[in-house]
């Protein structure tokens, strides 16, 4: 064992590669290890070896040690190439081992492999935007077809309500709902702060700081309490129906469903939809009065409001559409935010990757369609002066 | 010379909470051998490869692979022995982001100073090797099929031209006509590069056609013979197992 270590040690401070002559023929001898720990420095060399006028060419192997595929493939390719040369090369001294290996890496002119598929970058540009278009018609087309199936269903539903699902419905209202209480606190709370600071920073420079309260009451009623609870709710039980609905097409769960005579609109998206629907408007009422409480905490120590002053003033500021307009929204957000999440998680085909791909396009979406509503929202509700 | 055990297991022990997969199990793997692992669904042959190479933490024993004891090697010494051996999963376990080319050099890459030029050729002729043709160099995972997968997964293991190659039930999925050629795929592959092969297998007829040993996991441990020796043996599972209708069939064809 010591004797085999130190010969290897010597081929390795040897030199590797040894041209002679023996009469005309041009003689390789190759020493020591023609493997992957060796074959990154000896590639270029063997690149650049070049045997001249010589047209015999001889490879010697007999002083390879270790032969691996890199370093079969390396011979070959030698080989092929001073062969193409007009040049007769013949290998010599290999063991059979390394012979069949040699033989089983096998001779292919040209083994520049294109190990990805390649275009041009402007192209590539013009190609993406037509894809990207087409699918987002299509998806549109999609979703839009997927509404319709989820209304039909709906209706039916309400028109035969011993068919609903009772215990998924109470399920995902827990889901959905409950669980989503404490993160829906801590967040209006903290809005409520922060627009009580801000507020007051800026109105106490006209000396109107009572007026923060006005601030407060009116945004988050109107607007903040539902988008930031819709948003919240979008990230994590929109996502979470993604998921879910996505790992069962995966699992061919909804393919079985199917043979079996359920109806996955039925079984799967309605009673997330109808759960949506009855806890987000719940949980935008427990934000409200969580912001109003946040911006009350605020008004307290910042500006020395006191609650009943407050309360007050609160009930000045707010009509009573106020917090209406923003209820009111809140169902059709929770529809839309719901449909999405079942939507994309109904897209999800055959592979693990595309459930991830499908959850977070789920959440973009639906925060998207969110805003946007809230948007035209904004627009009848000022046309109709509330 | 204790080389010539290229995975020896001693007392190896594993469990999962208080359930206990595998106890005193002792196993040694002779170079250049191809292993078949078989047992009920359940009894832990998965567990043990992922065991053997350091997925599963086990609890008690030691297990040496090429000579060194995993549990006691550094960072750097048991990045040594990850190179030199290659891991085929079920379904492949290809990269699914990199082509098939790509995930054949990620081990390259990694554990080599290969330019990048002849990665390339490398790349090409281990996916030729395994029975791919060039076109599937550039495509993605997610464009192959089972059997492709499987392939291109073998020559990604293959791709530092490993000492030890696991298998993680290779013909799983696939068809016979299909399995038989996978098997005689490894099986020209061990002799030309003269791999020590351990699968994971369900295959009857891969027992039969091309392992050398077959190591039987029952009652927590393993009984290792060559085919044979365990048709020999009274365990009422091997019994079952190896004269069964479906036993007898491979043997007839082995």
């Amino acid at each position: 064992m010591a004797a085999l270590q130190d010969s290897s040690r010597d081929s390795g401070t040897a030199e590797p590669l040894r041209v002679s002559r023996d009469g005309d023929a041009w003689v390789l001898s190759i020493v020591g290890a023609l493997d992957v720990s060796t074959i990154g420095r000896l590639d270029g060399r063997i690149r650049r070896l070049d045997p001249g006028e010589a047209r015999a060419v001889r490879i010697d192997l007999s002083q390879v040690d270790s032969l691996d595929t890199a370093g079969a493939w390396v011979v070959q390719r030698l080989t092929h190439r001073l062969e193409s040369g007009g040049r007769a090369v013949s290998i010599v001294g290999a063991k059979p081992t390394q012979a069949a290996l040699i033989e089983r890496v096998g001779r292919t002119e040209d083994r520049e492999t294109v190990i990805a598929p390649k275009s041009h970058p402007l192209l590539a540009v013009v190609q993406q935007t037509g894809e990207q278009t087409f699918a987002r018609i299509s998806d549109a087309k999609k979703i839009t077809a997927f509404f319709g199936l989820v209304a039909i269903t709906l209706v039916r539903s309400l028109a035969m309500p011993w068919r609903i699902r009772y215990v998924s419905l109470v399920h995902h209202m827990q889901q959905a709902g409950l669980n989503a209480i404490p993160i829906t606190t801590l967040l209006s709370v903290l809005i409520g702060v922060v627009l009580a600071y801000q507020g007051a920073f800026q109105l106490q420079r006209f000396g109107a700081e009572i007026f923060t309260v006005n601030l407060i009451g009116i945004s988050v009623l109107r607007e903040i309490g539902v988008l930031m609870t819709s948003i919240v709710i979008a990230g994590r039980s929109g996502s979470a129906f993604t998921a879910q609905i996505g790992t069962m097409k995966v699992n061919q769960e909804v393919d079985a469903m199917i043979t079996i005579g359920l109806d996955p609109a039925e079984v799967l998206v309605l009673p997330r939809v109808l759960a949506m629907m009855f806890t987000l408007p719940m949980l935008v009422f427990l934000a409200d009065i969580m912001g109003l409480f946040g911006g009350g905490v605020m008004c307290l120590l910042v500006l020395d409001i006191t609650p009943t002053q407050y309360l007050n003033q609160l009930h000045g500021a707010i009509g009573p559409w106020t917090f209406w307009v923003g209820i009111i929204k809140a169902p059709v957000f929770a529809f839309v935010i719901a449909m999405v999440g079942c939507y994309e998680g109904m897209q999800v085909s055959g592979s693990a990757e595309s459930v991830g791909k499908l959850t977070t396009k789920s959440v973009v979406e639906s925060i998207f369609l969110v805003i946007l509503l809230d948007a035209m929202f904004s627009v009848l509700f000022a046309n109709l002066g509330i | 010379m204790a080389e010539d055990f290229v995975i020896r297991c001693k007392d190896v022990r594993t469990q999962f909470g208080t359930t206990v997969i595998h106890d005193n199990l002792d196993l040694d793997v002779q170079r250049g051998e191809v292993l078949g692992v078989v047992g009920a669904s359940g009894a832990g042959k998965s567990v043990l490869l992922r065991t053997i190479i350091g997925l599963n933490k086990h609890v008690a024993g030691n297990i040496e692979i090429l000579g060194q004891d995993m549990d006691r090697l550094s960072v750097k010494a048991r990045k040594h022995v990850q190179e030199r051996w290659g891991v085929l999963f079920q379904d492949g376990a290809l990269f699914s982001s990199l082509t098939v080319a790509q995930n054949v050099q990620v081990p390259m890459k990694e554990h080599t100073n290969m330019p990048q030029a002849l990665m390339n050729e490398l790349a090409g002729v281990k996916i030729e090797m395994v029975g791919l043709s060039r076109d599937a160099c550039a495509k993605y995972p997610s464009e192959l099929s089972g059997g492709m997968r499987k392939r291109a997964g073998l020559a990604r293991s293959l791709a530092l031209d490993p000492e030890i190659l696991f298998l993680d039930e290779p013909t799983a999925g696939l068809d016979p006509i299909s399995a038989a050629a996978f098997d005689e795929l490894i099986r020209s592959l061990q002799r030309s590069l003269q791999l020590t092969v351990f699968m994971v297998t369900h295959d009857l007829d891969s027992l039969a056609a091309i392992c050398d040993r077959i190591a039987c996991l029952v009652d927590k441990r393993v009984k290792i013979g060559t085919m044979q020796e365990l048709m020999q043996d009274q365990h009422p599972w091997l019994q079952a197992y190896f004269h069964g209708p479906r036993g007898r069939s491979a043997r007839k064809a082995g």
